[in-house]
Order: C-alpha cells, then structure tokens, then sequence
C-alpha cells in the first residue's frame, strides 16, 4: 500500500497548494493580531480570484489580473475597517456577510460578463511563467537534484516564491519593526498604544490593508495559477482552513507557516489517498476525504493539540475610555 | 514662581452631564499639586483634557506660560505632560523595554534602537531611584513595579508635568511611603507633579498645593500647610460629613458562617488564600481590611461561588448555617444554591458582575433569584421592582427602563435593594461605596447597620478605613492571603492597622 | 447603546432603514446589470403576492425560514452565532428520511408524522451538539465550528445519500420516494382556494413554534437564565446560572429547529431526500434572524420577506437571465451586512431627527 503514495509527488504538491493558505492565514495574522476577527477571508479570496481571472482574461496579463484582484480585496477591506473601526460592528457578522455576498456577486458578474454558467473562460497561456534554476541542461540528467531543483524548489511561478518568502520576512516585521510592534500593542491593548500617542485606528486600517493585500493574492493564486480560471464558490472553505492554521499557529508567522503546510500536506495526501486500498477499510470513498482538513480543523479548534490563546484584544472595538 | 499648567474657563459637557464648568485655576512650576473631589466632581475629565484624550468646549490651556491647543495624547507628551493612569496602560505579554520603547521607538528597524534606549533607561533608574529589570514582562510584576514602569515611562518621554491619578489606590503603606519618595526627587529637579486623589490624609502628607473641586467647578484653591483634613472634606461635600451613624450595642447571635483554615492556591502556584480562620456571627458586622489585591477579593468570590476553581488548589472547610459547603466539585451554579441557603451578594464591581446593562429594571431585580418560579409572570414582578425602587429612593422610578438608562449611582441602588429585599441569614458585601456619591454612602450605611441590628450576618470587605471604622464590629486585616490581625471595633488604632495592612503580623 | 432612543426606533425604525439600504445597494447592482430595478421589483411583487398561487408559494418558502431562523436566533439570545443551521437541516432531512423509509409501510400517517418530526429534531440537534459542546468545554469558537460542521455534512451526506439511498436501478442522487402515509397533509385540503400548492401543516407548526419560542425566552426561568449567560458571563456565575449548560442545551434546541426545518420541504413537498435540498436555507435563517432582531413577530416578517424574495426572484430569474437565481444570494448577505455589521449606522441620524422633531413640537406647543 505504501507504495502507491508517491512521496516526491505529495512534497511537490504541497509547495503548490501552500501559497493560497500562506497568503490567507498572513492576511488573518495582519488583521486578527490588530485585534479584529476576520472571517472574511473566504469572501475576500473570491472576490479576487474573480477579479484576478477577469481582468487577465481581459487585458492577457497576470500581473495585472493580480493588480485588479488587489484593488477589489482592498475595497472590502476599507469597508471592513469601517464597519469594525468607525461604525464599532459585529465582527463576526460582517466576515459571514462578506462571505455570503460575494459568494452571490461573484457567480452574478462572472454570468453577466462571460454567459458561461457562473465561470470564467480559460486563462490559457495568460497564466505565470514557470521559473527553472539556471543550467538545467547539466542538472536534469541526475535524477535526484532534477526532482530537488526541477520540481520541489524550481519550476514554480513568481507567487509561490514570494509567498515562501514572506514567511521569514514576515516573522521579522511583526517582531522586530516598528509598525510590528505597533501592531501588537493595538492588538493586545489598545488603551495603552493610545496613551502612548499611536493612532490605533489608523494602525488598524494599516494591518486590514496588508491583510486585503496578501489575501488578494490567495485568490489571485487560485484563479489565474492553479485552476487558470473563475468557478463559482471556489474558495471551497480554504478561507477557514487559513483561518484555523492561525489559530493552530498561536498567531505567530513562523508557526502559522507550519500549520499551512500541513494542511497543504493533507490536501496532497487526500488526492493521492482516492483509489488506494487501505487494511481493513478498503477503499475511500472521495466524499469522505474531502472532509478530512474540515475534521482536522474541528480537532485543532478543539484544542486537542493545545490551548492557544489569541491577541487579548480581539474582536473588541476601540472606544476611547476614560 | 513660574506656572507649569493653567485652566483658563475649560468647559466641557457629555450629553446631560456638565462634567466641567469653567474651571479655573493655575499649578505652580516646581510643585506637588494636589487635586481632590469626589466621584463625579470633574477631575479625571480635566486631566483627559489636559493629556488631550478630550477636546474642552471652550476654554484654554495655557502651558509654561503659553496657549497650547491639546489634540491628543502625542501632543500632550511633546509638551512634556507625562499621565500615569489609574489602570496601568501596559502591555502584558510584552517586556518592560518595549513597552517604554512603544511610541517612541526611534526608527524601523527596532534592534539598532533596543541597546541605546536600554542604556538611557539605566541611567534614569539610578537618577530616580528605580529598580527595575528592562527585559522581564510585564505580566511576571507585581502591582508596586508596575507603576514604577509607567513612571519610568513618563521619565523617558521627558516629562516635566507628571500627572498621576490615584497612585496609592493600590499600594500598601509602605509602598506609598516609597511613592512619595520619589515624587520629592521628582519637585527637587524642578518637575511639577499633578497628584489626583481621594485621600485627604495623602494630600496633607505629600503636595504643596490643593485644588478641591466639586460637581465640575473649582470649590477651592488653597495651600496645604494652611489647611486641614476636616475643611478640605467640608470643601470637597459640601456639607458637614456625619462620620458616626446611630447603632444599637452590640448583641450578637448564633455562628452563621465559620470558616476553618481556607487555603487557595492558583495555578502559578501563588498562596492566593492561607490558612484563614474566622467567623461571623448573627446580629455582627466582621470587616476585613486591607489593601486591594491581598486576597480579599478571592476570598469574597469563593464565599459567593463565583470563583470557577479552574486549575485552582483548595483547603479548609466553609459553613453556612451548619451546612458543609462542597469546593471541590467545580460547580458553576453554586451561588445560586448559596442564595437558597440564605446568603446574598454585594459584589465589588457591581456593575460587572451584580447586573446586566441590556436588562430591564425589574429583570435586573429578578438575577439571582429568578430559579424561584418556573413562568415570570411580568405584571407580580414589575410590581415587585416598583415597591423596591420606591423603598431605596432610585430615579427615575421606571421598572421599564433598561438599566443602561439609569445613572451609575442608581444602578448600584438596584443591586444593594435587590440583595437587602431578599432578607438573607449572611450579607457579603464588597466594596459598597466604591464609585458611590455621599449622598447615597450615608443611606448604604445606614442600611447596612438597620441589617445588622434585624439580625443579619454581614461580611464586609473594604479599602476604605474610615468606612470601616463606622460599621464594623470586629476588624480582621488581611495581607498577603493572610489574617495579619483582628481587632474589636472599641480597640481601632490606625497606626497598628496599617502595619497589618502592609503585612506585620500581631 | 442605543439607550437614547426609544424602543419602536431601535426595533422597527432601524431595521426598516437597514433594509431599504440593502434594497438600494441591490437595485444599484441590478441597474448596473442592465435591468431596471423598478421593473424587476414589480415582476418579483407580482409572483410572491399577485396571486393566491404564489402567495402560497411565499408561505410555503417562508415556513422553512421561520424555523431557521428560530435556529440561529435562540442561539443568538445566548449570545452564539450558530452558522450551522444549514448542515443541522440537512443532518435533520437525513433524520426524518431513516424514520420514514423505515416505517412508512407499517405506521399511520398520525403517528409516522410526530415520529418523523422528532427524528428531523434529533439529527439537527446532534449535528449542533459538538460545536456546542466544545464551545462550552474548550472555548472553540462556536462560529468557526459550525461553518466546519456544514462542509463535513455537505460530504458527508453525499456519501450516504449516493451510497446507500439510492434505489436499485436508479441513477438520480435521491432516496426513494416517500409513502403516501408520511406525506404532510397540504393546507389546499382544507382551504381550495390556495390552488395548487405546497404549503402544508408545517406553517401551523411554524406558528406555534415562533410562539414558544417568545413564551421560551421571554416569560421562563430558562429563558432567562438563557438570555442572561448571553449576555453577562459574569452576571451569569453571579446568579449560579451554568454557562455550560445553557451553550450547551441552547445548541441543541437550535440544531433540533433547524432539523425540523426539513420536514416543510421534504415531507411536506418532495417527498424524498435529495442532495442538497437545503438550498442554503439555513444561511437565509441567518439573515432572518439578524433583520428580525430575534423577535418572534420579527422573524417571521423577515422569513416572508424571504420568501417573497425566492419565490418572486425564481420568477424573476426565469424572465431576466441578467438576474440569475445568485442575485438573492447577494441580497441576502447585503440584508446580514446592514442589519447585522452595520445595525446602528442610522442611529445617530435617527437620534438628531427625533430632537429636531421634539424640538419643533414643544415650539409648536408654547406658541399655541
């Protein structure tokens, strides 16, 4: 049985499925660690996937297909801002209505603008390059540094490089930049970042931006690289699954990173795991796989792992107190 | 000598509520300037006006001599108006540097500017007097060192005006006796210290000026040394403070809480409770004294089963009425058989834990005896809750209301009938006149003392002495978790109660 | 927070004022789309209320929505948001399904009924009792549980329904078709001027349950204790009420109402259990609850406000393919984002408009 899982094969598949989580639990890091909830994340990464998908088809051009998806996430974002920042709303309520609006939106536009049943035409050859390590003609004849700089860490596009890249550069902004410690503070009292003079909505709108940004390309990553076009509702709960692999991170880059990994690693396995003949239970059917990261989710949640406990903070509107 | 801060006619109205009415008054360069007034009498609002938390609606601010528009609080602190708040605005989970370090960080890479500030942060240690560890975390201090960080804090960003409002709330005698150390040095290199208390004892000790103010206005402008404890109260009420309250001797009934050797430990190990002893009898008030944060409040929740015991070590036996009390089973709706057992509920932060904002009136009085009856029939209990309100004089007289709706003051009326009206065998009572204006200290006294002559035991916790020393009948002191003392209300030495508050034991 | 103004601004004025400006925001998306709203309104008007027919129809949509709606807002009261009640009705529909193939053949329809119901409950609540449970005992946040619970139904019901529902012989992804026994008596038996429609006995029962729901919450020592925990968890150890227990027994109320959602449309209407029947009637649930501000007589206007809404927008959609079903998707989350993110946006405006208003009236009174 062992041998029908092609190790190689998960571990390629796992770097390229990681980005749309990567991207996504940093966007929650930015926003959750400013002290507001996000759990728009799913809405936000289908927004952008559809503007991603639209405009490359449109203009032929994936960076300015990911520019558009930028532009549209960074709108629900200045919204998202208002409603928790100024107007001082339910957090939680507005991150289920972005999800269920843009979840309606979405599949309306891409049927008004492409009369395709709620998809968008084919990227085709509109898709990023591939980036290859130099010499490949000297490396490709060893097998094994063909799979180490051909597959796992070559031939990948610019997005999933920049998101691997993001994870130490991010770990060093949180901790050890100015705006990162600004962040924290918001985040974990925000009385006391007052008192001390910094502009703790203005620090908010900040870390929603960042956020807005990276998610913009968790969709855009969805869209144009891994299918290369817009389906309704494709975000298929990764928004969560973002979600929880923050929590299981304690909020923190570095594990954070980790935890989307594993289930980038899951996701691979799961494909694989159809087909395979198990002891005992036999064959599994697919349905019951695609449920495996949901379930893993609820047993992380369920803090079975460990307690994690999130900015002090969260999800509690700012009011100036005295 | 020059002036350091001036109000010229600052104003300032919340809805209603005129919480400043042209004040005016100047602080002398160089000094200890106390200011005091009652809950309410504008103090805090004028301080958040100085420190640029608020905008006045008219008037101004004049610093060193010249006209400042105060926006905000980064403002304030580029004029060199350094607040040390009553609540310490901190960072928990981060370490002493970085907290001092936030606003003020230097650049945007944060190592390179880390060791210089360290290094400036010793220097100023050693000037004033301070020890503290730059690098612990805020969460590992105790009470005293965390003040001395927001102190240090104000230091760094060069403060010359240092505003601090209720320093001593939380500190034991001899920590304030430190405090105020440190505030001489602070009058000795020139700085002026804006000192905002309630306690006229600390006024007279420390500041060279007093300013009193009362119900939003300036009463008061007058010099420490040619003062005394009992104008400035005069000046700070009103009206002549009657400190002693009628009350019948002493006869006291059968034991109705006895608490044998309680000891609480939490989960960091910290000896919360140790081996307390005491009892309460019927017809008897039994105060405990003590600083804020010496195991009182602990020892109030396990009494009332508010404390979840989560992760909690307990010892000892309690007794109400005879009946055992089990602590070990984590039982969440353990007040509630409490109450059935006789016993009512004052809680220290009433507003927190006595009631719910978005409740009406008359749902409020139902909380913690809403088990009685399985259908609430609306029209018995608004009838019930407008007997109430009429009986304890609480404005307006609408059950309809949401508690939201009624000031302050009146909801804490709420909690104290609604408690009273249950006509309990044991009283619990924390705090009772905290945030409560004289008017209605005098009438909760009064009540509490009509109690104790019906018979009813009463526990009552307090941080305010002299409250102490016009209900109780016996004094136990609290420190560290421990009864450092008791007394009989006939033997009250301030002296040898302090000592005890700060930890000396008999 | 809204302690300024009175009670008929903050629980009928604002909601209205929300709406209208869901309404707008939808209209303006909808004029975009090249369809003039006032046009698409009239048509949707016509189909939910022109005729007796489609009024039928709109009750008919609107019972399922008074039950998931009562879901989430007994969940609300305690202070969760149970985004679950979609995959609880689905576990629910699966609930009722085992009862009736298993009995439908040996037990009289007035006792197959009841029986059914309370499998349709008991599955619901089931579904409900981990994120409940663990909301309790762990601290997991019941929203994220919840929205996990309704992906792993939606797969899980897949496996089971294709695995094990599907007849011999059949391809559609369907249980068998229920007896006549477990078919809920329609109410055109009774009334023939409905005409030919599917609502049924469930909307009697809805009723009743939106009754009990007020009598639950409002008039009860639960209910108290229920609304009490939602809202003060220190008030709640205060008053020995066991939060506990009341997240926990709450959850599953919630699950049970959303379970029995299912009966209106599968035995009521369909008569067999299909994939994904739910339709995402439990995220409109959702949307009722927040419009209706968890009020018995609120809910049940926002339900029929939503079914209007279906049963006018499937009309709708037939006639103006600009306006695909979808379209009342993103309505629905515009309605959740004004009325439940951005409830007191008007609370200030509506605040100074009742000064000016009292202002000039005691004006009026001193120059009379």
């Amino acid at each position: 049985m062992l041998e029908d899982f092609h190790v190689s094969s998960i571990l390629v598949a796992t770097i390229r499925s990681a980005p749309i989580l990567l991207f996504a639990a940093f966007a929650g890091v930015f926003a959750e660690r400013s002290g507001i909830i996000d759990l728009a994340l799913e809405g936000k990464m289908l927004a952008s996937a559809f503007a991603a998908a639209a405009c490359t088809y449109a203009t032929q051009n994936p960076y300015l297909g990911v520019a558009a998806g930028m532009l549209v996430s960074c709108c629900i974002v200045l919204l998202q801002g208002y409603v928790a920042i100024n107007q001082k709303g339910n957090q939680l309520v507005f991150g289920i209505a972005i999800n269920i609006a843009m979840s309606g939106l979405t599949f309306v536009l891409a049927q008004y603008f492409f009369q395709l049943g709620g998809r968008s035409p084919d990227l085709g050859a509109a898709r990023f390059a591939v980036w290859n390590f130099p010499f490949s003609d000297w490396w490709s004849t060893i097998p094994a540094l063909n799979w180490l700089l051909g597959k796992f860490l070559g031939g990948h596009t610019v997005l999933v490089y920049l998101a691997f890249a993001l994870i130490p550069f991010l770990h060093w902004f949180i901790y050890h930049s100015r705006f990162g410690l600004r962040l924290r503070a918001v985040g974990e009292n925000p009385h006391a970042a007052d008192a001390a003079g910094i502009n703790v909505a203005q620090t908010r709108y900040l870390a929603l931006l960042c956020g807005g940004v990276l998610c913009s390309f968790s969709g855009a990553y969805l869209a144009i690289v891994q299918s290369g076009f817009f389906l309704r509702d494709m975000s298929a709960g990764n928004g969560f699954l973002a979600l929880t692999a923050m929590v299981f991170g304690n909020w923190r880059p570095l594990q954070t990173a980790l935890g989307c990994l594993m289930f980038g690693f899951f996701a691979a396995l799961q494909i694989q795991m159809e087909g395979v003949a198990f002891p005992v239970v036999g064959q599994i059917p697919g349905s019951l796989i695609q449920m495996l990261p949901f379930v893993v989710t609820v047993i992380v949640l369920a803090g079975v792992m460990a307690k994690s406990v999130g900015p002090k903070a969260l999800g509690v509107p700012f009011v100036k107190s005295r | 000598m020059p002036t350091a801060v001036e109000f010229r006619h600052i104003s300032k109205r919340f809805g209603k509520v005129l919480a400043n009415d042209a004040v005016s008054f100047s602080i002398a360069q160089g000094t200890i300037h106390g200011i005091i007034g009652e809950n309410g009498a504008g103090k805090s609002t004028l301080m958040s006006i100085l420190y640029g938390y608020y905008h006045a609606d008219s008037g101004e601010i004049l610093i060193n001599g010249q006209s400042q528009t105060i926006r905000n609080s980064h403002e304030a602190i580029q004029l060199g108006i350094g607040m040390v708040h009553q609540h310490f605005m901190l960072v928990e989970d981060m370490t002493v540097l970085d907290n001092i370090m936030l606003g003020m960080e230097g650049g945007f890479r944060l190592r390179s500017h880390r060791a210089r500030i360290a290094g400036e942060l010793v220097k100023l240690c050693d000037d004033y007097g301070l020890a503290i560890k730059l690098d612990a975390r805020i969460n590992t201090l105790s009470v005293g060192e965390q003040q001395r960080v927001e102190i240090l804090k104000q230091l760094y960003r060069n403060a010359n005006i240092l505003i601090l409002d209720e320093p001593t709330a939380v500190l034991t005698p001899q920590e304030t006796e430190a405090l105020f150390v440190i505030l001489r040095l602070f009058k000795q290199q020139g700085k002026t210290v804006i000192l905002i208390t309630h306690k006229l004892p600390e006024i007279l000790a420390i500041t060279d000026e007093v300013t009193v103010m009362r119900a939003g206005g300036v009463v008061a402008a007058l010099q420490t040394a040619h003062t005394n404890q009992e104008e400035l109260a005069h000046k700070m009420v009103g009206r002549s403070v009657a400190t002693e309250l009628p009350r019948q001797a002493l006869s006291a009934g059968n034991v109705v809480l006895q608490v044998e050797d309680l000891c609480l430990q939490n989960q960091q190990g910290v000896h919360l409770l140790s081996h307390l002893n005491f009892s309460v009898r019927a017809g008897e008030i039994v105060a405990i004294a003590g600083v804020s944060g010496n195991g009182q409040s602990e020892l109030l929740e396990i009494l009332a089963g508010m404390r979840n015991l989560n992760g909690d070590k307990f010892a000892g036996t309690v007794q109400i009425n005879d009946c055992q009390l089990n602590y070990q089973k984590k039982d969440a709706t353990l007040a509630a058989k409490l109450r059935k057992l006789g016993v009512s509920h004052v809680p220290e932060d009433r507003l927190r834990d006595g009631v719910v904002k978005e409740f009406t009136v008359w749902e409020n009085i139902l909380l913690g005896q809403q088990t009685d009856k399985i259908y609430l029939d609306k029209k018995k209990c608004i009838a019930a809750s407008d007997a109430l309100l009429r009986q304890f004089e609480v404005r307006p007289l609408d059950s309809h209301l949401r508690l939201s709706q009624l000031s302050g003051g009146n909801q804490q009326k709420i909690v104290l009938a609604r408690e009273i009206a249950a006509q309990p065998k044991l009283m619990l009572v924390g705090q009772p006149t905290r945030g409560v204006d004289i008017g209605t200290i005098q009438r909760i006294h009064t009540e509490l003392l009509a109690l104790r002559d019906a018979g009813v035991a009463i526990l009552l916790v307090s941080a305010e002495l002299e409250e102490i020393r016009a209900l109780a009948d016996r004094i136990l002191v609290m420190s560290g978790g421990c009864i450092t003392g008791e007394l009989n209300i006939a033997d009250y030495d301030t002296t040898r109660i302090g000592l005890l508050m700060g930890g000396l034991h008999k | 927070m809204n302690s300024e103004l009175p009670r008929w601004a903050t629980n009928v004025a604002l909601p209205l004022l929300n709406l209208l400006s869901a309404m707008l925001v939808a209209a303006g998306v909808i004029y975009l789309l090249g369809e003039s709203p006032i046009e698409a309104l009239g048509i949707l008007l016509n189909s939910a209320l022109g005729n007796i027919e489609g009024l039928g129809y709109t009750l008919f949509y609107a019972t399922t929505f008074i039950f998931t709606g009562l879901s989430v807002s007994i969940a609300m009261q305690a202070g969760l948001f149970n985004i679950g009640s979609d995959g609880q009705m689905y576990l629910g529909g699966l609930g009722l399904t085992l009862v009736i193939l298993q009995f439908d053949a040996s037990l009289p329809t007035w006792a197959l009924i009841p029986l059914a119901m309370a499998g349709a409950a008991v599955f619901g609540a089931a579904w409900a009792f981990l994120p409940g449970y663990l909301q309790a005992k762990r601290g997991s946040h019941v929203v994220v549980t919840t929205i996990m619970f309704n992906f792993i139904a939606a797969s899980l019901m897949n496996f089971i329904i294709i695995t094990y529902m599907i007849p011999a012989g059949e391809q559609n992804p369907a249980s068998r078709v229920f007896a006549e026994t477990a078919w809920l008596p329609r109410l055109n038996s009774w009334i023939p001027a409905l005409g030919d429609t599917p609502l049924n006995l469930t909307f009697i029962c809805a009723l009743f349950c939106l009754l009990a729901y007020g009598v639950l919450v409002w008039r009860t020592r639960w209910g108290y204790a229920l609304r009490a925990a939602g809202k003060s968890a220190h008030a709640a150890l205060y008053a020995g009420i066991s939060i506990s227990t009341v997240v926990i027994v709450t959850m599953l109320i919630s699950g049970a109402f959303a379970g029995v959602a299912a009966m209106n449309m599968l035995a009521g209407s369909m008569h067999y259990l299909s994939l994904n029947f739910t339709n995402g009637a439990g995220f409109i649930g959702i949307a009722v609850a927040l419009m209706g501000r968890q009020h018995p007589v609120g809910i049940f206007m926002s339900a029929l406000l939503f079914g209007i809404l279906i049963q006018g927008g499937s009309d709708l959609s037939l006639e103006k393919s600009n306006i695909p079903p979808e379209t009342f998707v993103f309505i629905q989350g515009l309605i959740i984002l004004f009325c439940g993110a951005m409830e007191n946006m008007y609370a200030p405006a509506l605040t100074r408009v009742l000064h000016l208003m009292r202002g000039r009236k005691a004006q009026g009174e001193k120059h009379a």
